[in-house]
């Protein structure tokens, strides 16, 4: 195992509960119906390519993401589209979905559906890149940004190191140390794929020392790869986060404003990196994901394989049902995962986790006075202050909460699971970021 | 499957800190002062701390409730943390009528006239003993011995000088400190605390007991207490290598009077203190200053209280200046 990393200022370390560490993946049966959203990721939805009627198999292309930024939906099961509509995302807004009613599960022909391990990469660099696109892979991490156009390199950045996130930092989540136990050589061999398309000669894992498995599983198959180096990295959070995980392994800073590729890297997912392995080397594009369905009261709660598109009621009821004492359910971790408005939010390709709280977990408590403690300050690990933001936010001083450099935060929520005042600091800054976001925009018009 | 969900902004998960868990922290970690004060000064002292912390207590709870028609909110401990440390900065010999002034003064003026937990610029107990220095100046400076009736509830018993007090009277008459250094306590007794002074700035031993549980619960960080006294060393030590006769060695100046009380508990101090890493740096050693130069050229013996008031009122500029640095700023990028 290489060396105990980690980011130098702020941080906190909540309970870890990764109740599902043991569980291994198992494969969910497709639900009857799918909601398929068009815009999965961040960017420009994906236009329609199918018709209410038509039939489609596992891994069709039913929506072609034309934009710069927005990526390819392919259908995650085989039926025919009832309709073209709107359904709920895990922010609670509408948005165009294709419905998909359930018939057998036949997929396309190309798709290679043994487990046939395939280490030969035979690809060459730009169709790499030109696949992933294809394939609709997008960072599988919670961000879900397409993944091929990290891969784009401005003329004149000079990128030197691959990244790849293991770390799942997130309390609860086990979805990514669950992939990294269970298929440890498909990862790598992503890995190496995508270290091929960005043509760098270092790939670099970091996982949390909370994995130890998983640190051992990766780095033993490493070995057969010279190009790729698994480090241990210190239980912290946001150690997952993509400028800390960057500075804890690479010592290198990305400033506000500014993305990975400007201090020669780039970021990715291990489940992105799997996702890649499998288009590559398989034909298969992203159509299914490894979930997290967890919480203290869920029976059988565990890692299930879903098809995208399925209902969070679907894959609650498999892991045992919808407990009586639930008052949250959480998209991702608890941290920085959003509460769902109700069951019928669909799995997609970032959705980590699906987290049940009770009420009391559920339940925020009183606000009181600020009493200038500055943990939140100390916690914050872009160096901001959050105690002050939340106060310019609350009078609606957009300018000075721009000159305190609201829009770096990263909404790690270090700040506001920190503070002994119950304050809600990280609500009024993200308020404070869409706010100054607009009057940007409208001093640039 | 039917039931209403709740949805808010993320995070979901709260960390168990409070305020009331800090406040108490503080409670706990003045146990160890409060056990020294009682061995030393006995059952008076124990008064005193009951008297001032009851004090803050009641006029905490009477503003709130009669005066500002709020819920009270005096279970939060703040107010007996101020009433405690009031009672640990003045002389045993104080009379309880005035220790009650001094609570009034602390929470009514100090703390609730400006709004409150959170929102009082000076910390309150050193507001309060500063007030009661110059309203109550015969008790407040009336320094009585240890070792005496332990059980006496009473006020009238043998006193003597300060350390610091000897310090400044040979000061003040232009003896080298030769003469009076057989009467001087040994570094023992001020580490010990067998020796007069205020309640609980005597045990160093206390203090640093106390110091090591706030370290721990990471209710202070480390950077306060250790930079104010080293400053108070560095500056007292600078003066004491130049002329040994005239001035008392920087280890004499961290353990005596109050300056281990009040780089631990009052510096500290979450409300009155700067807000940055930086900035409590700052402030650590401009009260280690402002002690050095009042205990070496001031008028009176110790400075530790004004120090800390003065860089109390500078806290707002500090933080204005002094920002935490920005991740990424300043980095080749």
């Amino acid at each position: 195992m290489g060396v105990v990393k980690t980011f130098p200022m702020g941080g906190v370390h909540p309970p870890e509960n990764k109740l599902t560490a043991d569980s291994a993946i198992q494969v969910l049966d497709p639900p009857s119906e799918v909601a398929i959203l068009l815009g999965q990721h961040i960017g420009a939805p994906a236009e329609p390519l199918v018709q209410k009627g038509d039939t489609v198999k596992v891994g069709t292309l039913i929506g072609e993401g034309k934009a710069f930024i927005s990526a390819n939906v392919h259908s995650s099961v085989s039926g025919t589209v009832k309709r073209i509509d709107q359904a709920l995302d895990a922010a609670g807004f509408r948005k165009p979905a294709v419905i998909i009613s359930v018939e057998g599960d036949e997929w396309e022909e190309h798709i290679d559906r043994s487990s046939t391990l395939v280490t030969e990469i035979t690809t060459p660099p730009e169709d790499i890149v030109r696949r992933i696109k294809t394939a609709g892979i997008v960072g599988m991490g919670g961000a879900a940004f397409p993944t091929n156009v990290k891969y784009m390199v401005p003329e004149g950045k000079h990128i030197d190191t691959l990244l790849i996130n293991g770390v799942e930092c997130e309390p609860f989540l086990t979805a990514d140390h669950r992939l990294m136990l269970e298929h440890p050589q498909e990862i790598l061999v992503g890995i190496e794929i995508l270290r091929r398309a960005l043509q760098v000669d270092r790939a670099v894992v970091g996982i949390e020392l909370n994995k130890p498995d998983a640190i051992e599983e990766m780095t033993r198959h490493a070995e057969q790869f010279s190009n790729i180096e698994v480090y241990g990295l210190k239980v912290q959070y946001p150690q997952g986060a993509e400028k800390q995980l960057i500075k804890a392994i690479l010592d290198r800073e990305v400033p506000g404003g500014k993305l990975p590729l400007d201090v020669g890297c780039v970021v990715n997912n291990i489940g992105t990196a799997l996702a890649a392995y499998h288009q590559i080397q398989k034909n298969r594009p992203l159509i299914d994901r490894v979930v997290t369905v967890t919480g203290t009261s869920l029976p059988n709660r565990g890692n299930f394989l879903v098809r995208i598109g399925t209902p969070f009621s679907h894959t609650i009821e498999a892991a045992g049902g919808m407990p009586q004492d639930v008052a949250k359910v959480i998209a991702g971790g608890p941290m920085m995962g959003k509460a769902v408005p109700d069951l019928s939010v669909t799995v997609t390709k970032g959705t980590s986790g699906i987290l049940l709280l009770d009420k009391k977990a559920a339940q925020r408590h009183e606000t009181v006075a600020c009493i200038r403690c500055s943990k939140c300050v100390t916690v914050c690990p872009i160096g901001l202050e959050p105690y002050l933001l939340e106060k310019l936010a609350r009078v609606e001083y957009w300018e000075q909460a721009d000159e305190h450099d609201v829009l770096d935060c990263i909404e790690c929520g270090s700040c506001s699971y920190i503070c002994p005042s119950n304050r809600p600091l990280l609500d009024y800054i993200k308020v404070g970021k869409v706010k100054v976001h607009e009057m940007r925009r409208a001093s640039a018009s | 499957m039917s039931q209403t969900l709740i949805v808010s902004s993320s995070p979901h998960a709260k960390g168990d800190l409070t305020v009331a868990r800090i406040m108490w922290g503080v409670v706990i970690a003045l146990v160890p002062v409060f056990v020294a004060s009682a061995l030393v000064f006995g059952a008076r002292a124990i008064m005193a701390v009951l008297v001032t912390s009851a004090a803050c207590v009641v006029t905490e709870y009477v503003i709130q409730r009669y005066f500002l028609k709020q819920r009270a909110t005096v279970s939060d401990g703040s107010a007996v943390v101020t009433g405690m440390l009031l009672a640990f900065n003045v002389s045993v010999a104080v009379p309880m009528w005035q220790l009650v002034v001094g609570s009034i003064v602390a929470i009514g003026v100090a703390k609730m006239a400006f709004g409150g937990l959170g929102a009082n610029p000076f910390n309150p107990a050193l507001i309060g003993r500063a007030f009661m220095t110059v309203s109550f100046p015969v008790h407040m400076n009336t320094w009585p011995l240890p070792q005496q009736t332990l059980l006496s509830l009473g006020a009238d018993r043998v006193t003597g000088a300060t350390a610091l007090g000897q310090i400044a009277d040979a000061k003040a008459l232009g003896e080298p400190l030769t003469t009076i250094a057989a009467e001087l306590p040994s570094y023992w007794q001020l580490f010990l605390g067998t020796v007069g002074g205020s309640m609980g700035e005597i045990s160093a031993l206390a203090v640093l007991i106390g110091g090591a549980y706030m370290l721990y619960r990471q209710l202070i960080s480390w950077e306060t207490p250790v930079i104010f006294l080293g400053t108070l060393a560095v500056i007292t030590g600078t003066f004491w290598v130049i002329d040994p006769t005239a001035y008392a060695d920087p280890l004499f100046h961290v353990l005596a009077g109050g300056a281990m009380l009040g780089a631990w508990f009052m510096a500290t101090d979450m409300t009155t203190s700067p807000m940055s890493r930086n900035g409590k740096i700052v402030f650590a050693v401009g009260c280690g200053f402002i002690t050095a130069v009042i205990r070496l050229f001031g008028g009176f013996p110790e400075g530790v209280t004004y120090a800390i008031l003065i860089m109390n009122a500078f806290v707002p500029i500090i933080d204005n200046k002094l920002r935490p640095r920005r991740f990424g700023k300043g980095a080749a990028a």
